[in-house]
């Protein structure tokens, strides 16, 4: 496509980055509501106008799936907004979730050419509106099916891995169904990512899209405990699973007092609040307790949902401990600064020691040692270092750990010939395609943790692997005058 | 959506449900478990499954109406629906040649025991078997229990029927008889399972408990379950249920399963003024009509 802007780059770049509205802080910290509203039709528009249409975008390099930014920048340009949107679903079937959770200041964004002199082109919140647009005026049409095949595969786990690869191969044409463990789909998105950073009703449209592809989804299915993967091939005919079932399984820091009423993984406070919504206690059924001082231990995304979470169902005081400093926090930029802006206290360069509780076995107090930097170590930050001596008590009634997680047994204790790494993650080639041909795996469950999109990129990745698998094995078969039958999976 | 297709009184709290549920039913070992939730705004609880009938596709579960959500399910009747079942969760509980063993049932904890005696029984052990219960009305599956054991023993802790005392007092006279116990199955309230382990680590004799913790997940996922097995943290949902009665620390799960007591109070009192709020509306309906 030639330029669409006549604006010259010179007047492009004089035009300023144009910034969503979001709720203020004092009053979304005792809400629910997405913080940031987006984008509105004038200002994506302008922003639209900032991209420099540049011959080689790099942009699209920077996009772990690869979406045609460009094209989709130059189509919001002409105010083609449904044509914007669609070009985006070619490469991601997913804009209203990833235009709100990817991080795009370190992918596309980081590359931006504007970006070496000026603010990059804001190409998540572009997306964002784009997928806004067409949920709004329910413009949403099924990509078109064009052919169909025999083959079945099943897809384990609801989450962004999974969802993602469900959708790919029903648009190639294949019949796909997919097992989730919960009682709802969506995986992390649905009970780790809080509503204020993605609407459970975005997470609905968006799956009731992929039913629209055919995909079959059977919710309350725990694979490795209902059927097991082998069952699957053996009693239910499938061709080929793709294993997405994430790195669910949470860590503990393994200090006395982790036994203490008042002591949660994240993973679990995420899960009261958002899958079973203990924050409209007792209109809901699940309880949560929160104290009016809390401790979140931790530096990642998942600690800043949990202490945000904290503080809107009623925390007064909600601190975040951690144990480097704000540099080294893998959290999201964006996610550390609406944190603060909440009102949430950073205890930088520190690192508990043991959780106090009182006479009925309730947490009333986190003891904590100060650190300083030293000597980067294996993943090149700096190391830290206690200061001897430095312990001090924070009177604290609730703590949430969010020090990481790792995969969730289940399958690999299960299923045989898969070969696992010592971190319990499932080993795959460069196309997730694991020690069993016919099993695939991605997102977490292979990276250990990682994030929504570079799951969705192993979906994809996987999906196109399967139909190539699966093509390889029909040509074979033909050629040895057979039908597709199934051999060793 | 899983249909009731079976439901019977074993008392007048406890209750016996029959359930479609094929792919369980195909799977269930005895031990294993099932996560449920009665409707939309429910919470997720762990129950074990009973029985099981892979040629029907049921699996059943004995229930206590105690809090809010169990309450509810006792509201459903034959015909109706449970929203959400998963499972089978959990270890199977591991049935091993013993020869003796006891097999000891506290309230409705004698539901779960059931089929792992059953199993017991049918892999050659002498099987005795202890059910005890607060008062008479407390006391379930007795003649199901006789028919599986070699011996049954049944204590209530007001004398109301049969042996007056503890289950641990059976226990004790079996511990001592001269053909002796070789291993101890116990289900049943945390305080009557710490009290067996207790009694039967004097012994030396293996006992198996089943930790009944507090679940979201029931997969692993949350941890909320996890409990202190010979000083190491356990998740009684995919490293038990079942563990060595002797490595528990029953105190500190009994403290934690009170975490949301008074918050269970809340909704269950709420449950009881909306179903008489109900009834009381439904007599007023009634009325207009005559």
């Amino acid at each position: 496509m030639s330029e669409v802007n006549t604006l010259k780059p010179s007047e492009r770049m004089k035009i300023p980055r144009q910034h969503s509205i979001e709720q203020l802080p004092n009053e979304r910290n005792r809400n629910f509501l997405e913080v940031s509203f987006g984008l509105d039709e004038e200002r994506a528009m302008i922003e639209a106008t900032r991209c420099l249409e540049c011959k080689n975008p790099i942009c699209i390099e920077g996009c772990p799936v690869g979406i045609d930014i460009r094209s989709f920048i130059q189509l919001m340009m002409k105010k083609a907004v449904l044509g914007a949107v669609n070009k985006i679903r070619e490469m991601n079937y997913l804009p209203a979730i990833c235009g709100r959770v990817c991080p795009q200041e370190s992918q596309c964004e980081e590359v931006c050419t504007l970006g070496k002199k000026h603010l990059p082109v804001a190409i998540g919140k572009l997306e964002r509106f784009a997928a806004d647009y067409e949920m709004r005026y329910k413009l949403f049409e099924p990509p078109k099916i064009t052919e169909h095949h025999d083959e079945s595969i099943a897809i384990v786990g609801s989450g962004p891995s999974g969802l993602t690869c469900a959708a790919e191969l029903a648009k190639l044409g294949y019949h796909v169904t997919i097992f989730e463990a919960l009682h709802a789909v969506g995986g992390v998105l649905r009970y780790g990512i809080p509503e204020f950073r993605l609407p459970k009703e975005i997470l609905d449209i968006e799956a009731e899209r992929i039913k629209a592809l055919g995909v079959e989804i059977y919710t309350n299915f725990v694979v490795g405990k209902t059927a097991t993967v082998d069952e699957l091939f053996d009693e239910w005919d499938f061709h080929a699973i793709f294993l997405g079932t994430g790195a669910g399984t949470p860590n503990f820091m393994g200090i006395p007092g982790e036994s203490l009423s008042g002591v949660y993984s994240a993973n679990e406070f995420l899960t009261r609040v958002n899958l079973m919504k203990a924050y409209d206690f007792p209109k809901y059924d699940t309880p949560i307790k929160i104290g009016k001082q809390i401790a979140v231990i931790g530096g990642g995304n998942t600690a800043m949902d949990a202490v945000r979470t904290a503080k809107r169902i009623g925390a007064e005081k909600a601190y975040l401990i951690y144990r480097r400093s704000r540099t080294e926090m893998p959290a999201r930029e964006e996610e550390i600064h609406h944190a603060e802006e909440e009102g949430i206290e950073f205890l930088l360069l520190t690192s508990p020691t043991r959780i106090i509780g009182d006479n009925n076995n309730w947490v009333n107090g986190i003891e904590v040692q100060k650190m300083e930097l030293g000597e980067p170590d294996e993943s090149g930050r700096r190391k830290p270092v206690v200061i001897k001596g430095s312990e001090f008590i924070i009177p604290v009634q609730t703590v949430i750990e969010a020090i990481g997680q790792k995969p969730n047994p289940i399958i690999q204790a299960t299923t045989e010939g898969l070969n696992v790494s010592k971190r319990g993650t499932i080993v795959t080639n460069e196309e997730q395609q694991t020690s069993r041909p016919a099993i695939f795996a991605g997102g977490d469950l292979s990276r250990g943790g990682a994030t929504v999109i570079l799951a969705m990129r192993d979906g994809k990745v996987a999906a196109a692997q399967i139909d190539k698998y699966l093509q390889e094995k029909r040509s074979t078969n033909k050629q040895n005058g057979e039908t597709f039958i199934r051999d060793a999976v | 959506m899983f249909l009731i297709t079976h439901k019977e009184k074993l008392s007048p709290t406890i209750t016996k449900y029959v359930i479609i549920a094929p792919f369980i039913a195909k799977k269930r070992k005895a031990g294993n478990f099932v996560i449920i939730r009665v409707e939309d705004n429910g919470e997720r609880i762990p129950l074990t499954i009973v029985e099981s009938n892979p040629e029907e596709g049921t699996i059943t579960l004995i229930v206590q109406s105690i809090g809010k959500t169990t309450k509810l399910l006792a509201t459903k009747n034959v015909g109706d629906f449970i929203l959400d079942v998963v499972g089978p969760l959990g270890n199977a509980t591991p049935i091993h040649l013993h020869g003796a063993v006891a097999c000891v049932g506290g309230g409705v904890g004698t539901a779960e025991l059931y089929p792992i005696a059953k199993a017991l029984k049918s892999v050659g052990n002498t099987v005795y078997s202890i059910v005890g219960a607060r008062s008479k009305d407390l006391i379930i599956l007795e003649n199901e229990m006789a028919e599986i054991s070699n011996e049954l023993f049944v204590t209530t802790d007001d004398g109301s029927y049969k042996r007056k005392g503890f289950v641990t007092d059976a226990l004790k006279d079996l511990l001592d008889a001269p053909h002796g116990i070789s291993a101890v199955y116990a289900i049943g309230p945390l305080p009557m399972m710490k009290a067996v382990s207790n009694l039967t680590k004097k012994y030396g004799v293996k006992t198996y408990v089943s930790l009944n913790a507090i679940m979201v997940d029931g997969t692993g996922m949350c941890g909320g379950c996890r409990v202190t097995i010979d000083g190491e943290m356990k998740f009684a949902c995919v490293d038990g249920p079942e563990f060595d009665g002797h490595a528990v620390d029953f105190d500190e799960l009994i403290m934690r399963n009170r975490t949301y007591t008074d918050l269970e109070q809340i909704s269950n009192t709420q449950f009881n003024h909306e179903t008489i709020d109900a009834d009381l509306s439904a007599v007023a309906g009634r009325k207009e009509f005559v």
